[in-house]
């Protein structure tokens, strides 16, 4: 009998010790897995910064690119693009995602409530690639050529869901009071909206366009099949070829919007697939910048966020 | 001219009741804009449906049977798209049992494990893997990941598990010199979304009462077994909707794949040769497409791509919102 004990509790002490070895066994596994899974990010930024900044110079800022093969040039057709296609996105995504997100955020329940909600779920989940192909059928294909408008659409449908979510979010932080004290003073529903929750929940809300806008910029697949691109698009000189030509604003920003347009991740997507070494220079140059705009904007859009959430939940 | 002032002033009251001093015309707009928002999600499937017609009604379902030797010619206009449903879904699933394992991980690292301190820094630095442009992932991938961790690694592969009977036939190589392979594009895919599937499982973890955990402490768990025995089967739900967008993050995921996985329309099933997705082949032929059924085919891929991932992200939701929904005095905070 007393021999069975003894088995039974040497037994039991050997699988105490081995229940507390496979528990710390595991549990730093856990701190291990994360540590691997933050060897791609740091190896991805300090390789891209490493190999870019050594090709970032000012001409790369304000020169267009040179021939396949030749040295030099820069990828000012490229930046402009960005911009172009980037602030066509923001003027298309940013009034009727806010104008959406009040309506979100004041009647989260109702039927259409619900649905919108939903869309935008699903908006926010649709291949940016899928996003292309639409804006091809509904942009390109009735217009009869690629051109900056669509890429801009593209990205706008890109961005609409995180606008969306983001302002509805930060509207819903503004104390019910505020709301209440306007209403009770007699403002209209539609003023205290405009004028009262819109700038208390400002600056949350342009932290949200700003973190669209960095998803978007560094987007290329929606960009292959509608913007194109075009290495000799150049604002300067389309201005000054219609200043020339005596055309009115209206036509000259016209032709800005209205033809096949570089853009950064495009030309990165182009030069990285290129044999000549010094376009390979270029790509790393490119990714340079795109990411660190994007990191830039993220990491410091995420701070104000978080530095403002606590403020007005405390 | 009192009288008429007088009139004008009422007919313009009685406007303003009429519009709820203007809350009516404001209502109407942003409930319209609310409807646009939804059909423009309906509009995404109607117009590459519209767009495919000319796919769809002269291949009918075979553009989408699985075959042995597929058919991608569009010299002939003859199209099947079933090697790149098969290197989408292949790429996708391994990517997903890569990164489950180390998201599962990270997850409970933040939500169980680490100190108050560490948390914030942490889970951000998670959420830039998913920041970064996937262009720069393919950059990084050509010049780095490729010839530095997938050649190696497939070489390993197709020299070790390439023999065993069974497994080896995901596994024939040889790899190709350069990397890019179906391989590289579920690696290159692991570490872009294992940023999705750690901070919604993180999430999900955080969302479990904290009666459970005590519980189970008090009975004598360990840490891990607390975590293994009782969180992740409490959880499992949220998990797999996690897993979920995952997936769904993965089928859509265009230039880093496109960049390297070598795009060669092979019939084989091995990991360790180039191939093709679904994505990768719109990206890399749309703009060069030769003729009007060879854009058509592509799109018709696109709108089953659409679908594919509509319906993976209703699920998905639906998952995440019951393991997260619960009454609020019982979460932990």
């Amino acid at each position: 009998m007393s021999h069975f004990a003894e088995l039974i509790d040497r037994n039991r002490v050997a699988r105490g010790r081995q229940r507390k070895a496979a528990n710390i066994i595991m549990l730093s596994l856990t701190g291990l897995l994360t540590a691997l899974a933050l060897v791609p990010l740091f190896w991805i930024i300090g390789y891209v910064v490493i190999r870019g900044g050594n090709y970032i110079n000012l001409d790369f800022f304000i020169h267009l690119p040179r021939p396949m093969g030749m040295t030099g040039g820069g990828v000012l057709s490229a930046i402009e693009g960005t911009l172009v296609v980037t602030v066509l996105a923001a003027l298309f995504a940013i009034p009727p995602g806010v104008l959406a997100a009040f309506y979100a955020a004041r009647y989260p329940n109702t039927p259409l409530g619900v649905a919108l909600r939903f869309s935008t779920d699903v908006l926010s989940g649709v291949p940016s690639i899928v996003v292309g192909l639409f804006a091809y059928s509904a942009i390109v294909v009735p217009m009869g050529h690629y051109s900056g408008l669509a890429g801009g659409a593209a990205l706008a449908v890109i961005m609409l869901p995180t606008i969306i979510r983001t302002t509805e979010e930060m509207l819903k932080l503004v104390p019910a009071t505020l709301r209440e004290a306007s209403l009770g003073l007699g403002a209209p529903e539609w003023k205290t909206s405009l004028s009262v929750l819109f700038p208390a929940a400002s600056s949350g809300i342009i932290t949200g366009f700003l973190l669209a806008l960095a998803r978007a910029a560094g987007e290329t697949a929606p960009l292959l099949m509608t913007t194109l691109g075009n290495e000799r698009f150049d604002i300067g000189q389309i201005v000054r070829g219609g200043l020339q030509g005596h055309k009115s604003i209206f036509s000259i920003f016209w032709s800005i919007v209205n033809q096949p347009v570089d853009s950064l991740p495009l030309a990165l997507w182009k030069y990285a697939q290129q044999p000549y070494p010094e376009r390979v220079q270029q790509a790393w140059a490119v990714a340079l910048v795109l990411m660190l705009f994007v990191l830039i904007v993220n990491v410091s859009t995420r701070v104000w966020i978080q530095n403002r959430t606590r403020r007005m939940k405390g | 001219m009192l009288k008429s002032k007088l009139s004008s002033r009422s007919r313009l009251g009685s406007l303003s009741r009429v519009f709820q001093h203007g809350d009516r015309p404001w209502q109407g707009v942003i409930i319209i804009i609310s409807i646009l928002v939804i059909i423009l999600m309906l509009a995404i499937g109607g117009m590459l449906w519209v767009q495919s017609a000319g796919a769809r009604v002269k291949f009918g379902w075979s553009f989408l049977a699985p075959t042995a030797n597929p058919n991608w010619d569009p010299v002939n206009n003859n199209f099947q798209a079933w090697p790149f449903l098969f290197g989408t879904l292949l790429t996708s699933i391994f990517a997903i049992l890569f990164a489950l394992p180390i998201s599962l991980g990270i997850a409970i690292f933040l939500a169980e494990l680490c100190p108050a301190w560490l948390h914030t820094p942490l889970s951000w630095m998670v959420e830039l893997l998913a920041a970064i442009p996937s262009v720069v992932y393919g950059l990084w991938g050509i010049f780095v990941f490729l010839p530095k961790v997938v050649a190696p690694v497939g070489v390993f592969l197709g020299d070790t598990l390439g023999q065993v009977p069974f497994l080896g036939s995901l596994l024939t190589g040889p790899i190709p010199a350069s990397g890019a392979s179906r391989l590289a594009a579920s690696l290159i895919l692991t570490i872009m979304i294992i940023p999705t599937i750690a901070a919604v499982s993180r999430d999900v973890f955080l969302a479990i009462p904290a009666s459970q955990r005590e519980a189970s402490k008090a009975l004598g768990a360990t840490e891990w077994e607390t975590i293994w025995q009782v969180l992740i089967p409490f959880g499992r739900s949220g998990i797999l909707g996690a897993v979920i967008l995952g997936l769904g993050r993965a089928l859509g995921e265009t230039m880093a794949v496109t960049m390297v996985i070598g795009n060669s329309i092979q019939g084989g099933v091995s990991l360790l040769q180039a191939g093709y997705t679904m994505a990768s082949i719109i990206a890399n032929e749309f703009a060069e497409a030769v003729s009007g059924l060879h854009t058509d085919s592509l799109i018709e891929i696109g709108l089953v791509l659409f679908i594919i991932t509509l319906l993976l992200n209703v699920l998905a939701r639906f998952l995440v919102w019951r393991a997260t929904r619960q009454t609020p005095q019982e979460a932990r905070v």
